[in-house]
Order: C-alpha cells, then sequence, then structure tokens
C-alpha cells in the first residue's frame, strides 16, 4: 500500500479483500468494542446527555447558519491578538500558504499535530515536494508514516496494526527519518512507546515551525483549541517559533462559552474519558510564552458545498469524535481503508460526497451504499448528525447523477426501491417475487456484498400474506 | 480572479441564501453547585487519582515538606510568581531554551482551576505557573491546587477563564492507547503528575 488514497477501489471491492483479513478483523472488533464499552459507561455518568447533545447540535447548527458573520468575526479577533489569517479556496492553495510560511524561515522540516484537515489536504505530500519534511507527532501517526500506511480510524489511525508489526516498523524506519530504534527494542508498548518519545523528541526540541489543525475556533475571542492526549500536540503548538494552524471553517462556534458543551460531550464520546489528557487553547500571540508567529489558514475545500446541500449540511457539524465509526457494523468488518478516504464509517460515507460531489468518481459514489441503515450512527453521534437520512438523500443524488447514463446497479436498485415504495400494492406483488429475486441474485449477481456474507432464503409466504392469513398473529399462525 | 477570502465569503452566502438562524438559544444544561464545597474537593481528588496520577491532600503546613519529598532526583524549575519556597529551584527567567529544559527532571507551579467532575487542573500561565514549556517539557510536574479552586464541572471552568490568555487543560498526566488500545503513560508530555491539594492560606491556623 502506498501512502495515498486517490486510486483506491470501490468500497465493495475494498470490502470484500477487509474482509478475507482475518487479522485485520480481529484487531478492529477489539477496537471497536473496547472504545464502546468506555463510551457507554461515560455517557451513562451523565444524567442531562440527551440535553447536551441538542445543547452541542445547537452550537455548531447557529454557527453554520451564521457562517459569513463568524468567520468574519473570526479573522478581526485572531487579528487584534496577532495572528495573521490566511484564506485557502482548496487543497492546493492551503498547501501553497503553509509551504510558504515554511520557505519564508528556512525551515527544511515542520513538526505536526494528528489532524483530519492536513491529512484531508495531503499537506505531508505536498510539503514533501517543496523539500520540506513534515514529522507527524502522534503515535499512532508516526507508526502509519513510518510503515508508508495509511489511516484507518479517525481517532486510533494505527489500529490496524498489532505490537509486532509496529516493532518492525519502527525498527526497520527509524533510523531513516532520525534517531534509530533502540537494539532491544521489544514489542511491549511502554517500550515501543518510549522509543517514539526519544525519537520524536529530538524532533521537537530543534523544531522551528509547527503545523497543527484545530478543535474548535471561537469567533468572539479568537481562541483556537486542540484536544489530544499525548503531549505532543503541546509540543507542537509551544516550542516552535512559528505556528500555523490550517483550520475548516466549519470549525468555527461562535461564543466562548459554547465551548462548554463541546468539551463535554467529545472526549466521552472519542475515547471514552471524562476528559481528554491535555486540551490546549491560545488566542494568537501570547507574549514570551509560546509562538511569537503565528498563522492561521481558513480552509473551504468543499465545505461551502456541503453547507448548500439542505440535508447533508448538518455532516459539517461533526467534531470528528470517531464514535460513529466504532458502532458501526460494516466498519467493523470492513476497516478503514475500505472507504477510500481519510474520513472512514458512517461520517466518511456522507462526508466525502457531500466536499466532493456526486456523479464523477465511482469511488465516492460507492459510498453512500456503505451502511446498513441501522441507525446506531446517529443514536451516538454527540450533535445529533442524522446520518442515515443523509445516506438515503445521498443515495438518491447518486441515481440522480447517473440519470441518462447507462445505469448502475446500485441506481436500478434504488430507482426501483422508489418506483416499488410509492404503491402498496406494487409493494405485496413484489413481496412475492422475492423469493425468485434471491434465487436470481444468488445465481447471476453475486454482489461484492453478497460475495462475502450469506445471502438470508426467502421466506416462503410475503409478510403482507402472512398478516392476512393470520389477522396479524392473531389466528392460529399454522 | 477573486481573492479567496471573497470567494469563500460569496459562496457560504450563496449556499445559505434562504436559510435562516434558528432564534432558539439553546444553551447546555448544567447545575449551579456551591463553591469551595468539601464534597467537590474530595472528588476533584478522587477523579485525578483515576488518570493514575499521584495525589495527597495536605495542610499548608506542610506542603513545603511534602513537595520536597515529592521530587526526583535532579534539577527543579519554578515559574517566576510562585507563592511557595523550593530550596535550590531555577527560577524560570523564560530564557532557558527548549533543548535546556529537557535537562530539568521537575517542574512546581500553581494552578488556576481544578473540575471536579473531570478531575482537570486548568493552568493558564500566569507567573505563579509560568509559561507553557516548563510544564512540558520537564518529565515530573508537581502542582499546586488550592481547595478553595475547584469547581464542580466544566461550565463553571468555562465561566472564570480568561480566553485572552493561553490555557492548558491537564487531566491526569500525558498518556496513549495507539498501542492495541493499552494504555501507557507518558509519550511526550510529564510522566509523572503530582497533584498537591491544600486549603487555601489564608485559613491556615
Ligand atoms: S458524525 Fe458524529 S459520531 Fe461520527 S465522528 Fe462526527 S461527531 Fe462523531
Amino acid at each position: 500500500m502506498t501512502g495515498t488514497f486517490v486510486g483506491m477501489p470501490v468500497f465493495p471491492e475494498a470490502a470484500r479483500e477487509a474482509l478475507a483479513d482475518s487479522q485485520l478483523r480481529h484487531n478492529l472488533a477489539h477496537a471497536t468494542s473496547t472504545i464502546r464499552a468506555k463510551r457507554a459507561k461515560v455517557v451513562a455518568e451523565v444524567p442531562d446527555w440527551e440535553e447536551l447533545r441538542l445543547a452541542g447540535a445547537a452550537v455548531k447548527e447557529r454557527a453554520l447558519l451564521d457562517l459569513e458573520t463568524q468567520l468574519v468575526r473570526l479573522e478581526e479577533t485572531l487579528t487584534a491578538n496577532g495572528a495573521t489569517v490566511h484564506w485557502a479556496r482548496d487543497a492546493a492553495e492551503a498547501n501553497a500558504i503553509v509551504a510558504g510560511i515554511a520557505k519564508a524561515h528556512a525551515a527544511t522540516e515542520v513538526v505536526k499535530v494528528k489532524s483530519m484537515v492536513t491529512q484531508e489536504i495531503g499537506l505531508n505530500e505536498a510539503l514533501a515536494e517543496e523539500g520540506i519534511a513534515a514529522w507527524e507527532t502522534d503515535l499512532a501517526e508516526l507508526i502509519v508514516q513510518l510503515g508508508d500506511d495509511l489511516p484507518s480510524h479517525i481517532l486510533v489511525p494505527a489500529i490496524h496494526r498489532n505490537r509486532a508489526e509496529i516493532r518492525d516498523i519502527f525498527r526497520s524506519k527509524m533510523g531513516a527519518a532520525g534517531r534509530p530504534a533502540p537494539d532491544d527494542l521489544t514489542d511491549e508498548p511502554a517500550v515501543l512507546a518510549a522509543a517514539a518519545r526519544e525519537h520524536l523528541r529530538e524532533k521537537f526540541l530543534r523544531a522551528k515551525v509547527g503545523v497543527s489543525g484545530a478543535n474548535f475556533a471561537v469567533a468572539e475571542t479568537g481562541t483556537l483549541v486542540v484536544v489530544e492526549s499525548e503531549g505532543n500536540g503541546r509540543m507542537c503548538l509551544t516550542l516552535p517559533d512559528v505556528l500555523v494552524s490550517v483550520v475548516g471553517i466549519e470549525k468555527v462556534v461562535a461564543r466562548w462559552e459554547d465551548l462548554d458543551p463541546m468539551l463535554r460531550l467529545l472526549p466521552r464520546s472519542s475515547t471514552g474519558e471524562r476528559m481528554n489528557p491535555y486540551t490546549s487553547m491560545w488566542s494568537g500571540i501570547a507574549p514570551g510564552d509560546g509562538p511569537q508567529e503565528v498563522h492561521v489558514v481558513l480552509l473551504d475545500n468543499g465545505r461551502t458545498r456541503a453547507l448548500a446541500d439542505e440535508v447533508g449540511r448538518q455532516a459539517l457539524r461533526c467534531i470528528r469524535c470517531s464514535a460513529c465509526l466504532n458502532v458501526c457494523p460494516v466498519y467493523e468488518r470492513t476497516g478503514g481503508h475500505a472507504y477510500g478516504s481519510v474520513y472512514p464509517g458512517p461520517i466518511g460515507a456522507i462526508l466525502n460526497p457531500l466536499l466532493k460531489g456526486v456523479g464523477h468518481d465511482d469511488q465516492i459514489d460507492s459510498l453512500p451504499y456503505a451502511s446498513s441503515l441501522c441507525g446506531a450512527c446517529f443514536e451516538v453521534c454527540p450533535v445529533r448528525i442524522d446520518i442515515p437520512s443523509v445516506l438515503v438523500d445521498q443515495r438518491a443524488q447518486v441515481v440522480d447523477a447517473h440519470r441518462g447514463g447507462v445505469p448502475k446497479p446500485e441506481a436500478m436498485a434504488m430507482k426501483g426501491a422508489a418506483y416499488v415504495l410509492k404503491r402498496s400494492r406494487r409493494l405485496s406483488a413484489l413481496e412475492r417475487l422475492t423469493g425468485l429475486g434471491m434465487r436470481f441474485a444468488r445465481r447471476f449477481g453475486p454482489t461484492a456484498w453478497t460475495g462475502a456474507r450469506d445471502l438470508p432464503d426467502a421466506p416462503g409466504e410475503s409478510f403482507r400474506d402472512w398478516w392476512q392469513r393470520t389477522d396479524g398473529g392473531r389466528k392460529d399462525d399454522a | 480572479m477573486t481573492d479567496a477570502r471573497s470567494e469563500i465569503l460569496a459562496r457560504v452566502r450563496e449556499a445559505l441564501a434562504g436559510s435562516t438562524v434558528d432564534p432558539v438559544e439553546t444553551s447546555a444544561p448544567r447545575e449551579v453547585h456551591p463553591v469551595a464545597n468539601p464534597e467537590l474537593v474530595d472528588l476533584f481528588a478522587e477523579r485525578v487519582a483515576d488518570y493514575r496520577a499521584v495525589v495527597e491532600r495536605c495542610s499548608a503546613e506542610d506542603l513545603e515538606d511534602r513537595i520536597a519529598a515529592a521530587l526526583p532526583t535532579g534539577q527543579v524549575i519554578v515559574p517566576p510568581g510562585l507563592s511557595i519556597r523550593i530550596p535550590d529551584a531555577i527560577v524560570d527567567d523564560g530564557t532557558l531554551t527548549a533543548a535546556r529544559l529537557d535537562l530539568i527532571a521537575a517542574v512546581v507551579t500553581e494552578a488556576r482551576v481544578g473540575i471536579a467532575e473531570t478531575g482537570t487542573i486548568v493552568l493558564d500561565h500566569t507567573p505563579d505557573q509560568g509559561r507553557r514549556a516548563i510544564s512540558l517539557v520537564p518529565d515530573t510536574h508537581i502542582c499546586v491546587v488550592r481547595e478553595d479552586q475547584v469547581v464542580a464541572d466544566v461550565p463553571d471552568a468555562i465561566a472564570l477563564l480568561d480566553p485572552s490568555r493561553p490555557q492548558t487543560w491537564i487531566s491526569g498526566p500525558s498518556a496513549t492507547s495507539d498501542i492495541e488500545l493499552d494504555r501507557v503513560e507518558g509519550v511526550h508530555g510529564p510522566r509523572t503528575l503530582h497533584v498537591l491539594i491544600t486549603p487555601p492560606r489564608d485559613v491556615i491556623s
């Protein structure tokens, strides 16, 4: 695997490969069930969790519906705090701005805080082309980067790797990137973490330029917030002379007190902790403390396209907690790589089509179908994104985008469903045909999905027929 | 070609044409707790300890002895405005480089707020806590929290804090669960967090 998502096979093909990998499925099942249990426990501690979710959703929704005002305000307050604000329409513009800042300081390397947005824009690759090495400093990101691999989970990107694989990566790759792994490296997590500490400390101590994203940006006060666990974030945000933060325009919240529901919702939903070990906040430049040159790049890259979609807009509320991944039966079996994006799982299945548009890329068009529509993702989402509804709407948009051309199998399926569901008489007719359809599917249409799991036998009698015959179960079911 | 700023703002305007801001003001639910409630301090101590930090409660008179006992061998640095006397400590004057800080074993700071519900200590880096780097690079962080600084939950802390100041919210020592979800303390930040909870100085009997 090479370190790019470009050219990934469409979801069903990628999923079939992943399903065949039993080690991967084991690692994933262990990870998702562990995090799920932790989350459930700490969420249950909060008596007014539902109200808190509503408040969290409202904070983000208000900011999104008033986005122009909030962005202009954020620019004003950041500037007043001594930061320099840049705007970037797309990935190329954002990357060029970051590269330009690094070059202005003659930096040949930068240290990075884990951030989804810099992965989304391919910043590391873009900087490499300019001769600037971008070092990931989060342990999982380091594992992914040294292994020339791709992240597979929003929160724990190297979750598909086990300890023996990680030891091998550190042994064979650390030396070329800086301080090599010690000779007596074992596969104990504590020993591996200690090797990463030594390897990265050398980089932190000499870094001139740090790069980050932000979890939240407060318009009222010009404050950026980064939530993390390891302290690598604090290192990158504090020790370099220059700090550049790439911030998606959807990260803005209006007021300082809006951070309250967000900081109560995020850690419990994400790592299943009451609070994550470290949260850093900074409002531009603090004289004598931390970087004395601070830049903020406000990035669109498809966000305004998503904003224009009235159903899909709510996906921009996402705070990247990853709770929806951990409850998703599809993600649990296929893993993150199958989604072909830095945003995997249920949120990835809607966010990618929303950011990039449908109808021109088979990989993206396949994503809204990567779901069983079970609704578990909506249940856990701390900002109440109704992912199932958006999935259905995105499927319809994929179908519409292909209207006129050669219809795709899934498009035919959706059109068929819409036609049938409109008229109940047609539904009962179709139910009677299901047995035939299943046989047909088994014989001629082993789709990727059915190729990897068993198709249930069609019942001998349709639900409607059963209801009529038994009066909904009141008569003898013989 | 228009500049990026005008174009993005124009796209935002166009995307939202016809939508209105929800006038319903939804604020987060919160219970109001009395300040300096002894039960809150107990909860704070319990929750901080939950993260595998070292937590001790002591009287104001005992504080200096307890700190001395908690210090590892090696140099110790203190912020310029620390109100507690630490013998032989280096007082940070803001000139020590990160590489120099890396040779220092421990740091002693005060705090701004303690949050009971989440077991969080908030530093806002005033002179009693010092600049961010000194509580980050040394491997042991000894942090003194006064009982009257403990609040119930996140909203109480947000209400007290000054957004114009840099802040570090600390909940236990640095930790990672990136390798098979096994929790390991201390990747990059201080591996030992030692919290001393003490009554406010003005009630020393
Ligand atoms: S969609 Fe919701 S649950 Fe999923 S990552 Fe975003 S905020 Fe978390």
